[in-house]
Order: structure tokens, then C-alpha cells, then sequence
């Protein structure tokens, strides 16, 4: 291990200038006659459009253009696409309803845009934008789930039943039976409530057209540069991929939300070609709650059918999951292909059937939100078990570890199409219990009695599948797109290296993790190796970061062309050592020939590929930079253990965290500082589901938590300190070992809250409380039980 | 439009504004100064945190003729010709940062909280960064990071 190598805690390498204020963020970004869009919205969810009156808008001070839908389709601009498929159980495809990226015909959900100014400042856009008159038909909106598929307003006239897909996985007659069989049936309701992201970062997009070229770029907070190209390239403006260049500069933090190709990043794309300047938009906080998509959102009955030992013989779900207004780009494989497929957990639960239907309602499109899917399965799962095991009295570690697959048993095949390559749930489970200190905690809730507390333990023992993902299973599972990743390594004349990436970073800490890893293998100083990122014109291709998949995926493209590297420089090596290839060894940077004194510098092979005056140049080309593209061969398997304790004051209902310990496996660590820091924030994130966050709707469709004072983020003063560990397996199909750590947090936290606020209204009659376990929701539940 | 001076980082500054400019249009459109973030526009996220005449404030919720005057000191102007103050510091040396969007407001919260209270706890920091939103960190770090930026002040 070198002092940057791997397992190491470097200190980032991208702290110095977001700690000066010299981060680069899209709106930071500004061009030479730069002008600002303000979008229209409607403020209603579901109405007609009769029309919609643009000219006193057109002749406000500052106004250079204002566009709708109308013009859009004059130019026969598309709609926004969706990357993935699925299908109905018969075979039929789902439904997909036209996108535009301006409302033409009908608005669907509040925010949706009605139509765009262009200004020139932004002040004079939204001021104009308030003379456009919008002659609008109102309809009655759907909002929930159930009232959507018994015969509610169709969002999409096409859409019966206001149904997108129905869906399943499983072999339903088998699973029956094996309930026929049970001794015990634990079943469960559970509304999995709607997130919103909210990255602290709004979305921004920048948009210019060079006449002169043809060429377009749009500078846009993604978290998938390439990916907005192709969509919105491809399929809504008909741009080629040589004349759209699209950066993502620093990205303020993303969750998901940043995946998502938007419709600003069309409309504006377009409108800077028309008006023949570059357009901004940023959006406003408030237009942030009503259009970036939305999280979770499941409304799911499951049932677990036991013998009478607690052995798991069947699992049974059904899951209607909103898919909102209109299909966002990843939004039907979130609660299939990311949540049913996950439902074995970490538990050898032979049969399994899960039906899916994903539903449309006048609200914002839903998608993928940290975790995505993984999070809904880890929380229906775990929250079944630990109610199994209260019914028949097992004790919540006991059932656990009765049903855990076994560290021998890998690989493993569970019933629904994934098979897991490495894990040890018993080590994660066993380091937990002791790091939580779970034999004191008897004494503990004496303790909290005596001040008139509540107090509750909680667990969770779960897993995720991500490094998203092999392209042949997401292909046969209906992806539009394959999910490998690209990296490209430049060593330069004098032993520098700079590191080309796909992935994305937007708090991932890429910078420092990928050059510690190239500082390792090549030999090289760290502080000589440069990460780029996030711009389509300097990286050759990526699929960019979601689903843990940065170091997994893209990581091992790195480590690949860096072999490649690795491998030329021996070629170069053995030519001016006059030694064979199969002499020479290369470790520490340096070449050698095996059983002599005889060495290169990695510098100075690198010094000879471009002044190559002595070099094999039969049989080589000079330069040294290699490519590589890595697409996986399965999913990486991350999981652990997270211990929660709580403490519930009776008389309001408020839930305090007083501990929380999560024991995570997610491969080998490369620094385990920054993987602390996103198991931190993960949790954070999971502990805002269980107790505070919550995307509420009224009847008509109005977000009634569209700001910070009623949508409740987490702040400093909710959350305690963490401890938090790893312990390691190593992932069986990356060179690494590597399994990824951006989603374990939010994934394996909000069953271990809720289970621990169920644990400590156990004694007062209560059997479940509602996501979020507000104070409102707790005492409700504890009023509700008579206590 | 109205001429709206002020000092910023030490440098006399003024710019020609409407009068209903906010404090943090004047210092990132006007005067240049990116550093200083818009998270909400509402006054809830504190990614727009300067120092304005020793104290901390939201600088989207204050007009910059409100600043007239004033002595603003903004995230670029709080390292010593290119040394870290002890808080910032204490956050790289802490990983208290990791999309770096909420960092410069949280910095500036921090220092003003570290110079009132030379001797705060945990629980004080918990409560005095309430009014600065981090979705990244989970506040872990950030914690860690300004009890160790206050001790390292104190010094």
C-alpha cells in the first residue's frame, strides 16, 4: 500500500476549490449575448388546452421570443423519450404516451409548461411570461393510485385504467401453493411515500447554437452527459452526435434526479438556434419540487409464508407504483426490473411472485431516487420479517440469521433472476450487533422509561444489486440502451497521466478515487494523475453515474486501459532493455528484467513512446494512451446490517435517533474515507423517508409540500452522529472486488428506523405506523392503538 | 437603477443596479463572484451565506442597496493568499464536503458560529447549522469538521 494507493484515506483532491468558491456549476457558466428563459407552468394538474395567447408576451420589454407547444410541433420537434420498456403479462407493450417537451392538446400535472420567453434578462422573461394567457378547460385530476385504476380521469385517453403496464415476475401457482402449505402467513400493507430528491444544486441548463458550424452545446446538470445526447439528440431534435456537445460541468449533488433527460434541456436547445443567442434557465427551488422526478411512491400489499420454525417458504407482492403525469427516462424498469428482482433480499425464500402495476396520475413524473427500487424492496422485506417475527415470537436477530443465505452458497440463484456472486450476512450482522452494543440496550430503555421515553431497536439486514448493469440483462429485462462504461488513459510525454472518464462525479469524489487507483496500478504519483469528466466532446463515450456504479463499472474501465497501458510500456520496455516481453516485470512504476538489474522509469518508457528514436517501430505505434470499455457480467451485490435505536415521546409523537450503526459490505474499500462519507449521507437520506419527508398531494393535484418550510429536509439538528464500518467480501467479477457504496445507506436505513419506532409502540399495542413516522403519524398510531 | 457600492473581500466595489437586485444577484452577476451559491431562494438552504459586517446572513434574502456601505466578505475572500482559514481546513481535512453546492455557505455559517461560540459542543453545532441545508454529507462530517475548525480558531 503506497500513501495514495488503495485503502487509503486521501484527502480529495476536488476540495480546494469548492472550499474557495472556485467550483464551476452550469450557472456559474455564463456566454457572450447570453439571454434567460422563464417557462409558463400550469397551476393546474389535468386541463385542456383551448389556447394560448402569446402576443402581449411578445411585445414586453426585453422579449426576443416566446414559444409553445404549437411551435414545437410546427418543427417537428419529439417528445421526450423513455429508455426502457416493459411489457403486460401477456406479452402486449407497455403503454408509452407522448411526452412533449411543451404541453400540446392537455397539461397533466402542476408544472407542467405551457410555454417559454426568452429575454433579455430574466426578470423581463418572467415578467413577460405573466402577460401569456392560457385559455384553459380544467378536468378533474387523479391523484391516488387506487382511485386512478378504478375508473378515475384518464391521464392518456389511451391508458385504460390509467395503467402503464401489469406486470410479474414469479411463478404465481407454485408461490400459491407453498401458502397453501404454511403454518404461519404474515401480510402487510405499506405506502412507500413519495421523495423528492432535492439536490441542493436546482437544475440549470445553458444552451448556444453556432450558426456558422451548426454546432449546439448545452451546458446542463446531469449525471450522464452521453445519455442526454443520445435522447435528446437522437430522438427530440434530430442533432447528430458530432454537432451536440453537451457538459456537465460540477454538479451540485444529483440522487437521480440529474439522470433524467428534461424537457428545458430540449426547449432550450432548440430556442437558442431559433433566437441566435445562448438561452439560460435555472430553475427556482419551487420549480425544482414540481418538475425534477419525483422517488419511491409504491403502494404495496405483501405476504410471507413461514413454517413453524420461521423458515421463509413463499413471498407473495403485489406493487402499484406511480409512475406520475407522463413516463420520465428510466421511470418502468424502477419498480420492476430495480425492485422486484431484489425480493429474495438476503434470505433463501424459495418462491417468489411479485405483480407489478405501474400506474399514471396528474402528479410529476416518477423516477429513479437514490436507490431506486432497491430501497422499496429492502423496506417491504425487512419490515414483513420483523412482523413475522413478532407474531410468532421468534426474536428478530433469530429469524433473521434462520434465514439468511449462507456464506458457502454463493454464487446464488434466487427466484427472481438475480444471482448474487459473494456476501457474508452473518459477518455484517454479527459486527452490527456488536457495534451497536445490543446487550446494553435493555438497560438503555430502562433508562429512556425513566425520563418518560419510548425506546425501540431496530433492524435491518438487506442487500442491493447495482453497478448497473450487464447490457444483456438490462436488454432482455427491456432497456433501450446498454450500461456499460469508457475511460480512456492519456500517460503524456513526461509520466503524467489524465484519466478520461464516463462516469460522472457530482460528489462522488472521482477525482480522488480514480487517481488513487491509477496512481496504484501505473506507479505514478497521485498528485501527477487528472480526472476529466463530464463533457461529450472530451470523453469518448459513458453511461454516466447511477446505481452505485461509478467504481464498479467505470472503474474498472479505468483499471482496464491502464493494463493496456501496463502492457504496452512492456513492449516498449523489453525493445530498449534488449530483453524478452515475458522477462520483464513491472511493479512500483518501475520495469524491470527479471533476474537482472536492469530497469526503466514508467516515466521514462512513457518519455520514449513520443520520442521514440529507439523503439519498436515495426511492431508499434508510438503515443501512449489506451481505451477501454467494461460492461459488466452481473450485478455487484453490496449489503450489511444497520441497527437503529429510537426513542418516542408518548405525549407528541416525536421520534428521536439516539443510535445508529450500519455494517455495510461493499467490496473492497479503496478510501474509506469517502466511503464513510456516502454511507453518511445515505443513511441521512433514509432517515428523512422514515421520519420526515414526505411529497404530499391535495385531491385536485396541487403538491402541497412544494417548498422547504412544508417539504421537511433533514437538517443538522434531526440526525445524530453515525457509526458506521465495513466489512468485506470481495465482488467475484470485477478485477477490483469492488461492489459500490453511493445507495447502501438509503437502502438499508428506513427499514431499520421504522422497525425500531414499531418496536418501541410494541408495548403500547401498536403493530405499524405510516412512512413517514411523523410525530403526527406516531401518535396517531399510538391513539389509535387505545394507549 | 441605483449605484450600489460596498466592499467585498477587501476590495471597494459598486455596480449599477435595479433597486430590487438582491445582495446575492449584486455579488454573483454584478460583481462576478460565483463562490455564493442559490439553493432555494427562499431563505432556507443557506448555500447564500456571506459574512456582511461580522455577521453571517442570507445574502438572497437582503436587497444590495440593504448592503450599502457594508463590509461583505463572500467565500473567495475567506483563505489568506491561498492558505485555508482553520474552518476550511478543518472541512478538507474532515471530507465536511462532497458535491461542494452547499459548502461555501455552510463554510461562512460555520466561521461566524466557531467565532461566538469559541467553546460549542456537538449539540451546538447541530443546532447553530440549522439553517443550512446539506443533502450530501448527512452533517456527519460537517459536525466533526466545525468542532475541530472552532478548536483550531481558538488557537
Amino acid at each position: 500500500m503506497t500513501e495514495h494507493g488503495i485503502g487509503v484515506s486521501v484527502k480529495r483532491k476536488e476540495d480546494r476549490r469548492f472550499l474557495t468558491g472556485n467550483g464551476n456549476y452550469t450557472d456559474d457558466i455564463n456566454r457572450p449575448g447570453q439571454t434567460y428563459a422563464y417557462f409558463l407552468r400550469s397551476q393546474v394538474a389535468h386541463a385542456e388546452i383551448n389556447g394560448v395567447d402569446t402576443s402581449a408576451a411578445e411585445q414586453a420589454d426585453g422579449v426576443l421570443a416566446v414559444f409553445t407547444g404549437a411551435d414545437l410541433a410546427a418543427d417537428e420537434v419529439g417528445g421526450i423519450p423513455c429508455g426502457w420498456g416493459l411489457t403486460f403479462q401477456n406479452g402486449d407493450p407497455m403503454i408509452e404516451p407522448a411526452h412533449p417537451a411543451l404541453a400540446q392538446g392537455k397539461v397533466r400535472h402542476v408544472g407542467d409548461a405551457i410555454a417559454v420567453v426568452v429575454a433579455e434578462t430574466r426578470k423581463q422573461a418572467k415578467a413577460a411570461a405573466q402577460l401569456i394567457e392560457a385559455d384553459l378547460n380544467q378536468l378533474p385530476a387523479v391523484v391516488d393510485m387506487k382511485k386512478a385504476i378504478e375508473g378515475g380521469t384518464l391521464v392518456h385517453d389511451e391508458a385504460a385504467e390509467n395503467t402503464c403496464y401489469d406486470w410479474a415476475i414469479g411463478e404465481k401457482a407454485d408461490v400459491d401453493a407453498a401458502f397453501d402449505e404454511a403454518d404461519h402467513v404474515t401480510s402487510i400493507d405499506i405506502v412507500n411515500n413519495r421523495l423528492i430528491p432535492n439536490a441542493i444544486e436546482p437544475r440549470v441548463a445553458l444552451a448556444e447554437y453556432e450558426a456558422a458550424s451548426g454546432d449546439y452545446t448545452l451546458y446542463t446538470t446531469t449525471q450522464n452527459p452521453h445519455v442526454i445526447r443520445l435522447l435528446m439528440g437522437a430522438f427530440v431534435l434530430q442533432i447528430p452526435e458530432h454537432k451536440l456537445k453537451i457538459v456537465a460541468p460540477d454538479v451540485g449533488g444529483g440522487f437521480g434526479s440529474k439522470i433524467f433527460h428534461y424537457a428545458e434541456e430540449a426547449v432550450l436547445t432548440w430556442a437558442a438556434a431559433k433566437v441566435g443567442r445562448p438561452i439560460k434557465w435555472t430553475a427556482e427551488r419551487s420549480e425544482s419540487f414540481m418538475t425534477d422526478a419525483h422517488g419511491r411512491d409504491h403502494v404495496t400489499h405483501a405476504e410471507l409464508a413461514l413454517d413453524k420454525e420461521g423458515k421463509f417458504l413463499g413471498l407473495r407482492v403485489r406493487t402499484l407504483a406511480n409512475m406520475g403525469s407522463y413516463l420520465s427516462s428510466f421511470a418502468p424498469a424502477i419498480p420492476t426490473y430495480l425492485h422486484a428482482t431484489l425480493l429474495a433480499g438476503v434470505y433463501t425464500t424459495p418462491l417468489i411472485y411479485a405483480n407489478i402495476r405501474a400506474v399514471f396520475t396528474n402528479t410529476v413524473p416518477v423516477d429513479a431516487y437514490r436507490g431506486a427500487g432497491r430501497p422499496e424492496a429492502s423496506y417491504l422485506l425487512e419490515r414483513i420479517v420483523s412482523k413475522a417475527a413478532r407474531e410468532m415470537g421468534i426474536d428478530q436477530v433469530e429469524i433473521r440469521r434462520k434465514n439468511f443465505i449462507p456464506s458457502d452458497a454463493f454464487p446464488y440463484q434466487t427466484p427472481v433472476a438475480l444471482q448474487y456472486d459473494s456476501g457474508d450476512y452473518e459477518a455484517t450482522l454479527s459486527a452490527a450487533l456488536e457495534a451497536a452494543d445490543v446487550d446494553g440496550f435493555a438497560e438503555r430503555k430502562e433508562a429512556a422509561a425513566r425520563d418518560g421515553k419510548l425506546r425501540g431497536l431496530g433492524y435491518s439486514t438487506y442487500i442491493e444489486a447495482c453497478g448497473v448493469a450487464p447490457s444483456a440483462v438490462a436488454g432482455a429485462l427491456g432497456a433501450r440502451a446498454g450500461l456499460y462504461e469508457s475511460a480512456v488513459v492519456r500517460v503524456h510525454p513526461t509520466g503524467s497521466v489524465t484519466v478520461f472518464t464516463g462516469s460522472h462525479s457530482h460528489g462522488q469524489s472521482h477525482e480522488t478515487t480514480f487517481a488513487q487507483l491509477v496512481s496504484e496500478q501505473l506507479g505514478v504519483d497521485f498528485e501527477a494523475v487528472d480526472i476529466v469528466h463530464g463533457d461529450t466532446s472530451k470523453i469518448q463515450f459513458g453511461m454516466g453515474t447511477y446505481g452505485s456504479r461509478s467504481l464498479a463499472v467505470g472503474g474498472e474501465a479505468i483499471l482496464r486501459a491502464a493494463n493496456k497501458i501496463v502492457d504496452k510500456g512492456r513492449k516498449i520496455a523489453a525493445h530498449i532493455l534488449e530483453a524478452s516481453e515475458a522477462d520483464i516485470e513491472f511493479a512500483d512504476g518501475s520495469y524491470t528484467v527479471k533476474g537482472t538489474d536492469k530497469a526503466m522509469a514508467f516515466g521514462e518508457v512513457a518519455l520514449a513512446a513520443y520520442v521514440p528514436h529507439n523503439y519498436p517501430h515495426e511492431t508499434l505505434e508510438p503515443g501512449l494512451e489506451e481505451s477501454a470499455f467494461y460492461d459488466p457480467l452481473n450485478f455487484t451485490f453490496p449489503g450489511g446490517c444497520h441497527v437503529c435505536e429510537v426513542d418516542v415521546d408518548p405525549d407528541t409523537g416525536v421520534v428521536d435517533v439516539v443510535n445508529f450503526t450500519a455494517v455495510d459490505d461493499v467490496g473492497r474499500v479503496i478510501n474509506p474515507m469517502i466511503v464513510e462519507g456516502q454511507v453518511h449521507g445515505g443513511v441521512t437520506q433514509g432517515i428523512g423517508q422514515a421520519l420526515m419527508e414526505n411529497a404530499v398531494y391535495d385531491e385536485n393535484g396541487q403538491l402541497l409540500s412544494g417548498s422547504y418550510m412544508d417539504y421537511t429536509m433533514p437538517r443538522a439538528d434531526d440526525v445524530p452522529s453515525y457509526h458506521v464500518s465495513t466489512e468485506e467480501t470481495l465482488c467475484a467479477h470485477n478485477s477490483l472486488g469492488v461492489k459500490g457504496v453511493g445507495e447502501v445507506g438509503a437502502i438499508g436505513s428506513t427499514p431499520a428506523v421504522i422497525n425500531a419506532v414499531v418496536d418501541a409502540l410494541a408495548e403500547k399495542g401498536v403493530t405499524d405506523v405510516p412512512l413517514p413516522a411523523s410525530p403526527q403519524n406516531v401518535w396517531r398510531a399510538l391513539q389509535e392503538a387505545g394507549a | 437603477m441605483a449605484t450600489v457600492s460596498m466592499t467585498v473581500n477587501g476590495n471597494a466595489v459598486a455596480a449599477d443596479v435595479e433597486p430590487d437586485t438582491l445582495l446575492v444577484d449584486y455579488i454573483r452577476e454584478h460583481i462576478g463572484l460565483t463562490g455564493t451559491h442559490v439553493g432555494c431562494d427562499t431563505s432556507q438552504c443557506g448555500s447564500c451565506c456571506v459574512m456582511l459586517d461580522g455577521d453571517s446572513i442570507k445574502s438572497c434574502t437582503m436587497l444590495a442597496v440593504q448592503a450599502e456601505g457594508a463590509e461583505v466578505t463572500t467565500i473567495e475572500g475567506v483563505a489568506d493568499n491561498g492558505e485555508f482559514h482553520p474552518m476550511q481546513q478543518a472541512f478538507h481535512d474532515n471530507h465536511a464536503l462532497q458535491c461542494g453546492f452547499c459548502t461555501p455557505g455552510m463554510v461562512i455559517s460555520a466561521i461566524d458560529l466557531a467565532a461566538k461560540n469559541p467553546d460549542i459542543d456537538e449539540a451546538g453545532v447541530r443546532r447553530g447549522l440549522e439553517g443550512n441545508l446539506c443533502r450530501c454529507t448527512g452533517y456527519h462530517n460537517i459536525v466533526k469538521a466545525v468542532l475541530a475548525g472552532a478548536q483550531a480558531m481558538k488557537g
